[in-house]
């Protein structure tokens, strides 16, 4: 069982983020760090090549620079390798440029799944996973919330407003999985030593043969303008007391919930 | 109007239209002289009614999906009908879980970008500008399709507000899809409905809503009484529900549901951009984090700094005193 798990590398979420004056992308200079989101994907594929009894995880990722400290966090997980599409060309690049690029990527490595988080947390598009399966024409099941490989199919509880749908499907296919599908584990010191010594191949949008057609000249979408929203009035604070209750059960009753 | 004609993928759940589905309508009726839907499901035929009322002059009756996930056969079906009819300006989506797969095939298959997490529309000529709420919903950032049609908007619920027309007549067509092939081979084996007692969270007037604040994973017991008392819905964070404390469905902010009641209590939520998001439209906010200097008392009407493992208890025990 191999797998491909789409990690991104976004700007530190701790750090209030911010927009290029004069292209309006968010600024991506600092230090990346792998997505949080992503770690439930690499945890699942880890343990589904376990379960296998055999196989290898590999990362795939993409940015406009070289950085790796975020795929090296998943490689210190036990991923086995990475692939990175740098280019400054990706700059400034939609979802589908993204998913044209990661497709490509997919396809210089062997795998029966492909597995990614429900959306980043910096650009929360959630578009990209369905288009890298349409991409490379393979089936999908989006939002899944329990993952098996059973009798080699791919047995999957997929969240719905109401519930879950149990849905298989034929591998190969692509996955997308929620938070709480698995615990991510911390790397081990072991891990992040080994990690450093794991093979990571840096492709070019050239390699990928690509070019002209991906990154923010191509992006099929532009920003008109960046507005601040309208504020909402500054509210009553106080600090807990009893009286601190009683004010708050008057707000209520003033509000009619109770 | 500035535009000729908007499709607008059409979602039914228990065979009413979701509230999301009349929203985009609405929103397209304001837009375009033509609106367009497409559905799926075993009599779609009888949908026609209801769309009607809602200004659809014609519905693609893409058929019963038996038992495949929507997304392949729906983007088929709008791809077959772009290229044998005649494309539109304009193809909304609702956030819900098909509708991102849908609108995330179509774009891959036509080669055109989708413009996602839209909370407002305004038309420039016969361009739609989109809007987005961005860190945290503090900026808005508008942006637009570089190219011409169709323009593909996958939109947040509770942007517009639903609003019936004057009954129209709605003609079916029928828009099968031939197999897909290899793309198709997801299939729905069983569905199981979770049981939740009171308001559904993105309807209920009242939603409470627990975050990391509350300490450990059995207080949020605390956040369901309390939203019970108040005939509300719970709610929670990101952070809660990555540790698994409760379901994804719980979940209100920019990768959970948006909520718009009339009073949102945070409790034990510091309000990160994430989360803010998806609940800043609310009416009357109020937040019980011990940490003054949260970024939720920046958005709250009314805010008490301490702990709410203690405050919450008290607050039930005053309300059911009463």
């Amino acid at each position: 069982m191999n797998i491909c798990v789409c990690v991104k590398q976004i700007p530190d979420p701790t750090v209030t983020p911010s927009l290029d004056p004069n292209t309006s992308n968010l600024v991506r200079a600092g230090k990346l760090v792998l997505d949080d989101s992503d770690t439930f994907g690499v945890e699942m594929a880890l343990q589904l090549v376990d379960a296998a009894g055999g196989g290898e995880v590999t990362l795939v990722s993409m940015a406009p620079n070289s950085e790796v400290s975020g795929i090296r966090t998943g490689l210190a997980m036990g991923a086995a390798k990475g692939i990175l599409v740098s280019d400054p060309e990706l700059a400034g690049s939609d979802a589908l440029s993204t998913a044209k690029v990661l497709a490509a990527a997919i396809k210089t490595t062997e795998f029966d799944l492909v597995i990614t988080a429900t959306e980043s947390t910096d650009g929360y598009t959630g578009t990209t996973p369905v288009q890298i399966a349409e991409l490379l024409g393979l089936p999908s099941v989006s939002f899944a919330k329990k993952v098996e490989i059973v009798d080699g199919a791919l047995k999957v509880e997929r969240q719905t407003e109401a519930g879950f749908d149990e849905v298989t499907s034929p591998l190969p296919a692509l996955v997308t999985v929620t938070a709480g599908v698995v615990e991510p584990r911390y790397p081990s010191f072991k891990g992040i030593m080994s990690a450093k010594s794991k093979p990571v191949t840096t492709l070019t949008v050239a390699d990928l043969g690509l070019s002209g057609q991906v990154g923010g000249a191509n992006s099929g979408q532009q920003v008109v303008s960046v507005r601040k929203a309208e504020a909402r009035q500054a509210g009553t604070i106080i600090e807990d007391s009893d009286d601190a209750i009683g004010q708050l059960v008057g707000y209520l009753e003033q509000l009619k919930v109770i | 109007m500035s535009l000729g004609k908007i499709w607008v993928l059409a979602e039914f759940a228990d065979a009413k239209p979701t509230t999301a589905t009349l929203e985009l309508l609405t929103a397209a009726n304001t837009f375009a002289d033509k609106v367009e839907a497409f559905a799926w499901g075993e009599g779609v035929v009888n949908y026609a009614g209801v769309l009607g009322d809602y200004g659809v002059s014609k519905l693609y009756d893409i058929g019963s999906l038996a038992g495949s996930l929507p997304g392949p056969k729906v983007a088929a079906a709008m791809a077959e009908a772009i290229s044998s009819d005649s494309a539109p300006d304009a193809i909304f989506f609702a956030t819900s879980y098909d509708g991102r797969d849908s609108a995330a095939r179509l774009s891959a298959r036509l080669s055109v970008g989708v413009i996602t997490n839209v909370v407002n529309l305004v038309a420039n000529g016969s361009e739609l500008n989109a809007e987005h709420a961005i860190f945290g919903g503090e900026m808005i950032l508008t942006s637009k399709f570089a190219a011409a049609a169709p323009q593909i908007f996958v939109i947040r619920a509770k942007s517009f507000a639903p609003e019936a027309k004057e009954a129209a007549n709605c003609e079916v067509v029928s828009a099968s899809v031939s197999d897909l092939g290899s793309t198709d081979g997801a299939k729905i084996v069983s569905s199981h409905v979770e049981e939740r007692s009171g308001p559904k969270l993105d309807e209920a007037p009242v939603v409470v809503s627990g975050g990391r604040g509350l300490g450990q994973p059995d207080r949020y017991q605390l956040v369901e009484e309390l939203a019970s008392l108040l005939n509300g819905a719970p709610g929670a964070s990101r952070a809660i529900v990555d540790a698994g404390w409760v379901p994804y469905s719980y979940q209100v902010g920019q990768t959970g549901k948006t909520v718009k009641p009339n009073l949102y209590i945070a409790v034990g939520i510091s309000g990160a951009t994430q989360h803010m998001v998806g609940m800043k439209g609310s009416k009357n906010i109020v937040a019980i984090n011990k940490d003054k200097e949260a970024p939720i008392f920046q958005v709250c009407d009314f805010g008490i700094v301490g702990d709410a493992s203690k405050i919450v208890p008290k607050l039930i025990e005053a309300i059911k005193a009463r």
